[in-house]
């Protein structure tokens, strides 16, 4: 065999896809979106807080807020997995049992909430000074007005930026496998993985990587889609829909004109 | 023009101190609004006008003096009631501009008023209405043009029935064809006996609508009386060499 069709027959063995595929479906795909769903939603509302407190007046939200980010980004994500995974095992044990699980969503939230607070705090830092001002004037408490008015702003411009760190966090729930799981909790990437190690081809793998994508580019342009929808409002009449073009820019560009 | 007028009361500034720093912005501003009353404030751009009015609602907490309401002070009260009394629009609107229109009006309403939707929603109509704006309730301020988002912005203030009203610079902002619209609401809003403090750098409104004219320069009311007074008679060479300059 010519080295190009070795090549082809290493990535492209469809009957190696054809075997992996359905434990691909069946077992990796929900256990990687199990872990990628809960981790979001946790590393999202630990990252809200975060965000919250990094913008804090007080001291003592300012400083853990910013020791927590520096360390939880500054470690490789195995390494924090493993820490975790591993050195709460115990604790975990007593808990909810084996299950490694809890503890990789955990560990996955944990890192996720580090970079997703330094998204959402440069998001509702953006908003304008004079966005407070009027809900203040209004009567508002400072707490009502960073959670009616401020932080939804915030958060908006910076949707496109929170989806890397969700296609980020799919890529990373694969690192789970270091903490050991049982035939049922693999994910996407240690069944195309374990395909891979028993037949030598990598043709699993690759069918591993396609699904991946499959998850992660609708993903960003689903988000596009509500930045749009969000930024001009429901498409009300047939003459906003032409206009549309145009309050997208003006909205892009409503940050600069104070 | 709305039912809020009856319930307009006088308005007191006495004495207010106010200083960045080293930077002393108001050095003891009095003031005088009678109930029902518009006061205009004119004068150069850093004399301390729109400070003034945000000492008024308390946006920022004057070092010294007093506001009174009604002639009693509400520099006790606690400020985010003191904020629902006194309304307040700004020169460049500050729309939310994440919400329709009509969510902009109904927000505080339901929140801080407490109306369920339907009774938000009726208020909130009736007032965007009143501006001539009745049928952008379902837009997003930034499809609408300048002069628009501040009469939405006077409606979002109007519907909270405000005792007392704070225009800062309000058609600054604006393209001089839409001036109009907007000086045309707050002249309506004055006639029909809200007390209002505007300031402003047009004269023409000034010296048509105010029942007082007050000339601010760096940080004090140097001159203040009637328009006619203040546009005919002005004393204080300073002020005669503003109106040189801007009339």
């Amino acid at each position: 065999m010519d080295p190009l069709s070795t090549l082809w027959e290493t990535f492209f063995d469809w009957d190696a896809m054809r075997e992996a595929l359905p434990e691909m479906l069946t077992v990796g795909l929900p256990n990687t979106l199990i872990l990628a769903v809960s981790a979001a939603l946790l590393g999202s509302v630990l990252g809200l807080l975060l965000a919250v407190a990094g913008i804090s007046r007080s001291r003592w939200l300012r400083w853990p807020a910013r020791v927590y980010t520096d360390v939880f980004r500054g470690l490789p994500a195995a390494a924090t997995i493993l820490l975790i995974g591993v050195g709460l095992a115990p604790l975990g044990m007593q808990v909810w049992g084996p299950d490694p699980y809890p503890l990789g969503i955990l560990a996955l939230s944990l890192i996720a909430a580090a970079y997703i607070g330094e998204i959402f705090r440069s998001g509702i830092q953006s908003v304008e000074a004079a966005q407070l001002e009027g809900a203040r004037a209004l009567g508002f408490s400072w707490a009502d007005a960073m959670r009616l008015v401020i932080i939804p702003q915030g958060i908006r411009r910076v949707l496109p930026a929170w989806v890397n760190q969700l296609i980020a966090l799919i890529k990373d729930s694969s690192l789970v496998y270091f903490l050991g799981l049982v035939a049922s909790q693999r994910e996407l990437f240690r069944i195309g993985q374990d395909y891979a190690a028993t037949t030598g081809n990598e043709s699993a793998l690759l069918l591993a990587g396609l699904c991946y994508l499959a998850l992660t580019v609708p993903l960003t342009h689903v988000v596009n889609w509500i930045d749009r929808r969000l930024r001009n409002g429901r498409p009300a009449t047939a003459s906003t829909e032409e206009d549309d073009d145009d309050t997208a820019s003006y909205a892009a560009t409503e940050g600069d004109r104070r | 023009m709305t039912s809020a007028t009856t319930t307009s009361v006088s308005l007191d500034v006495r004495d207010v101190h106010l200083a960045f720093g080293p930077n002393r912005v108001l050095r003891g501003v009095d003031l005088s609004v009678p109930r029902g009353a518009t006061a205009c404030v004119i004068g150069p751009s850093g004399s301390g006008k729109s400070t003034l009015l945000r000492t008024i609602n308390r946006l920022i907490e004057p070092d010294r003096g007093d506001v009174l309401l009604d002639g009693r002070s509400v520099l006790g009260d606690d400020p985010d009631a003191l904020r629902q009394r006194v309304g307040m629009v700004f020169q460049q609107f500050n729309l939310f501009p994440h919400m329709s229109v009509l969510r902009n009006v109904t927000l505080a309403l339901r929140r801080l008023r407490k109306l369920d939707a339907d009774e938000a929603e009726t208020v909130a109509r009736a007032q965007l209405e009143l501006v001539g704006l009745a049928g952008k309730a379902n837009s997003r301020p930034a499809q609408l043009s300048g002069g628009q988002q501040q009469r939405v912005a006077i409606a979002r203030a109007l519907a909270l029935r405000p005792e007392v009203m704070l225009f800062d610079e309000a058609t600054s902002a604006l393209d001089p064809e839409l001036v109009k619209g907007v000086l045309g609401v707050m002249a309506d809003l004055s006639a029909a006996g809200m007390t209002m403090v505007v300031v402003t750098h047009e004269m023409g409104f000034a010296r048509q609508v105010a029942d007082t004219v007050a000339f601010m320069d760096r940080g004090v009311v140097l001159e203040a009386g009637p328009p006619e007074a203040i546009f005919e008679r002005a004393e204080h060479p300073r002020l005669r060499r503003f109106l040189d300059q801007v009339l």
